[in-house]
């Protein structure tokens, strides 16, 4: 069998050891995954005050996804994102001045103000775009992959998306097409439990995402999502594999949103025990108890990145408050290249 | 107690649900969140949402998990399974959250549902609503503020319907799941907290048939859904400069209320259509050409559109203001295309 259909139930678990991480790369998640908390733990409260226009879906909770993913990939490989998309942005470098002024619709704006919250996308960083519609990206991946596959640049595509989006027909077809074709992408769920208010565990009869690899003979790896350093490895590894020409695989990260599905959810449909649980397990607190004494990253150290997050995000903040907004007319352009 | 004068359309329609459920027990709704909550395992909550704007709140409790039934995400599933079972004796309402989700389930609309009749040769009834939501103003962006119906009234086999007042919107949804054929019911995002009179008394609206919402002698305005209270706005507006504005409200885009149209055209000899799909391909350059081609000797200016400009919605609330049909802007073109009194 040249194809490795193994699905791995047992979740992968921070080890003891951590040889394969330095101080280096230790300072780097750490940094990577505050910036995504940061950044929108301030949209939760600027759009609680009434300061951001549209619907908007926070990342709280789900950091060592992106982070994990993010720091084991390079940084022209490609990812796409969902309706939840401000985290893998930010995890994957998009500046912060940029989204924030998006999210504020002003001219100075990632995209202009064209796109907003669900919109935001930064090709120059390999990020594809956010996206609202639930597995609309998944197919926009493996075109990623394909194009990467046909240039032969060695690059990766990442898809993320999220539980619910699994049971749409297009994931289907999409993790098809990228296993006939060994393409050189990684699909990385974010299993939070819940599609809005529809809990995983009614929305489709598997406990565990992961099989559903089985089903298109490519690895199905479930990964406990609070913990950066398992998310980490798992994506090295499928990285390596895409990269070797082997195919996709399919990471099941298992995570819980701390907040509700959008900004204004009354998030009744939940056990409050829920999110009091799972702030047991922050992956921010959870890197700092665990790894980060194991490679010698100091609470000093932290303390600085913690510093130096808190500037730039409330310049991004100043930055997106004092911008203009684009004049009526830049309505019409952008449409085309050419018409 | 709800005061029967200001009932709002959202209530309006959850009214016409829970009617037409205890009516016929063959009636059931299937879509994401409609109850929201209540196929958990513990939730604190039976029904937390009643939909992502509480239009289907309280109908699980009432008629219970298996005709109130939260879906995945599989909008192309739900379509289908609703027009089997549409085929097959019962009556579904289906409920696609946005109409930005109208591309999967596109075929299910139509290569399955629509055209199954006529196909058959008249043996198959596909009688199933497809509830829906259409409209911008909301900084919702490109893939969430939609108003893309045109694209089904392009296809023969389903009607659709675009109620702009809690009153119509009740009388027409009743009237859509007693109706035999697919019927896509097509609600705005920005009607939900409007609010209007609703009789006590039980009441059925004709599907196909317009209203006349305002008279008048000037010029003709035919508006869909949102687009209505924008007309009547600006039919107000339009008595200080002396023009009598007649505003029409055709309610559904097929069938459509042709007579009603043309004879207001006849009357008037002007018309503007106004309506928040895209500019091209639409319902609005449908009328336009159901008057050119038959009130053409009636009217006495070239017949104008009130539309947004043919690009995707864009996010910023800036751009969208720009974007979005409004009063001001029907009333500059009203004024532009009736000449000036003397
Ligand atoms: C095609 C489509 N159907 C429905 C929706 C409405 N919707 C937005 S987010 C969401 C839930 C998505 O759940 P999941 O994929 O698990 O992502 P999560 O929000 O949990 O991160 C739904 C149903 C949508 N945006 N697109
Ligand atoms: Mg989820």
């Amino acid at each position: 069998m040249d194809k490795m259909t193994e699905v791995t139930t047992e979740p992968q678990k921070e080890t003891t050891t951590f040889a394969d991480i330095d101080h280096a790369m230790g300072l780097r998640m750490y940094e990577n995954m505050r910036r995504v908390r940061d950044f929108d733990e301030a949209v939760h409260e600027l759009n609680a005050a009434g300061e951001l226009p549209g619907f908007v879906h926070v990342y709280v909770g789900e950091e060592g996804i992106a982070s994990g993913v993010m720091t084991a990939i390079n940084d022209d490989d490609y990812i796409t994102s969902t309706h939840r998309g401000h985290g893998h942005c930010v995890a994957k470098g998009v500046e912060m001045d940029g989204m924030m002024a998006e999210l504020y619709g002003r001219v100075t704006g990632i995209c202009k103000g064209k796109g907003g919250s669900m919109h935001i996308a930064d090709f120059s960083k390999g990020m594809l775009g956010a996206n609202g519609i639930v597995a609309g990206s998944t197919p926009i991946a493996v075109g990623a992959a394909l194009s990467a596959q046909m240039r032969n640049s060695g690059q990766v595509a990442v898809c993320f998306f999220g539980d619910g989006a699994t049971n749409e027909g297009i994931f289907h077809e999409s993790l098809n097409l990228a296993s006939i074709w060994d393409l050189p992408c990684i699909f990385v769920c974010e299993n939070n439990g819940y599609a809005q208010t529809t809990a995983t565990s009614y929305a489709m009869n598997v406990k565990d995402l992961a099989v559903r690899a089985k089903s298109y003979n490519i690895p199905g790896v479930i990964v406990d999502g609070q913990d950066i350093i398992a998310v980490h490895r798992a994506t090295k590894k499928a990285a390596e594999r895409a990269r070797e020409g082997k195919g996709p695989s399919l990471l099941e990260c298992k995570t819980t949103r701390f907040y509700g599905h959008f900004e204004g959810d009354n998030l009744k449909y939940r056990d409050p025990n829920e999110a009091i649980e799972a702030r047991k397990r922050d992956p921010l607190v959870l890197f700092a108890d665990n790894v980060a004494p194991a490679i010698g990253v100091t609470t000093d150290e932290m303390k600085v990145i913690d510093e130096k997050v808190a500037d730039v995000i409330k310049k991004a903040i100043e930055f997106g408050r004092s911008s203009p907004f684009p004049s009526p007319e830049d309505c019409l352009n952008d449409v085309y290249v050419n018409y | 107690m709800v005061d029967r004068k200001k009932v709002t359309y959202r209530q309006a329609l959850n009214e016409a649900l829970h009617e037409e459920m205890a009516f016929d027990e063959n009636v059931f709704i299937l879509g994401q969140d409609i109850a929201g909550g209540a196929q958990n395992k513990a939730p604190d909550e039976f029904d937390a949402w009643g939909g992502p704007f509480g239009v289907t709140k309280g109908l699980v409790g009432k008629y219970g998990k298996s005709r109130v039934r939260d879906t995945p995400i599989t909008e192309g599933a739900i379509v289908g399974c609703a027009a089997g079972a549409a085929a097959s004796g019962m009556r579904p309402i289906v409920e696609l959250m946005f109409i930005d989700f109208l591309g999967f389930c596109l075929d299910q609309i139509m290569n399955q549902a629509s055209p199954m009749r006529y196909m058959f040769g008249g043996k198959a009834k596909v009688p199933m609503v497809m509830r829906t939501m259409i409209g911008g103003g909301f900084q919702a962006a490109a893939q969430h503020s939609h108003s893309c119906h045109s694209l089904l009234v392009h296809l023969p086999g389903l009607k659709l319907v675009t109620p702009s007042t809690p009153y119509d919107a009740k009388g027409l949804l009743k009237s859509a799941i007693r109706d035999d054929d697919l019927v896509i019911f097509v609600e705005h995002k920005g009607l939900y907290d409007t609010k209007g009179p609703v009789p006590e008394e039980e009441y059925l609206l004709p599907l196909g048939k317009g209203e006349i919402v305002r008279e008048g002698t000037d010029i003709t305005i035919v508006a869909f859904s949102k687009m209505v209270l924008i007309a009547y706005e600006a039919s107000v507006k339009l008595e200080q400069d002396d023009i009598s504005v007649e505003v029409i409200d055709p309610r559904s885009m097929s069938p459509l209320d042709e007579e009603l149209i043309l004879n207001s055209v006849r009357k008037t000899g002007h018309l503007i259509v106004v309506d928040e799909d895209n500019p091209r391909c639409s319902i609005a350059t449908d009328v336009v050409a159901l008057a050119s081609s038959k009130a053409f000797d009636s009217l006495n200016a070239a017949p104008k559109m009130l539309t947004p400009p043919h690009t995707p919605v864009p996010f910023s609330p800036e751009l969208e203001k720009f974007y979005l049909p409004n009063a001001d802007k029907l009333v500059e073109l009203v004024k532009e295309t009736v000449p000036a009194h003397a």
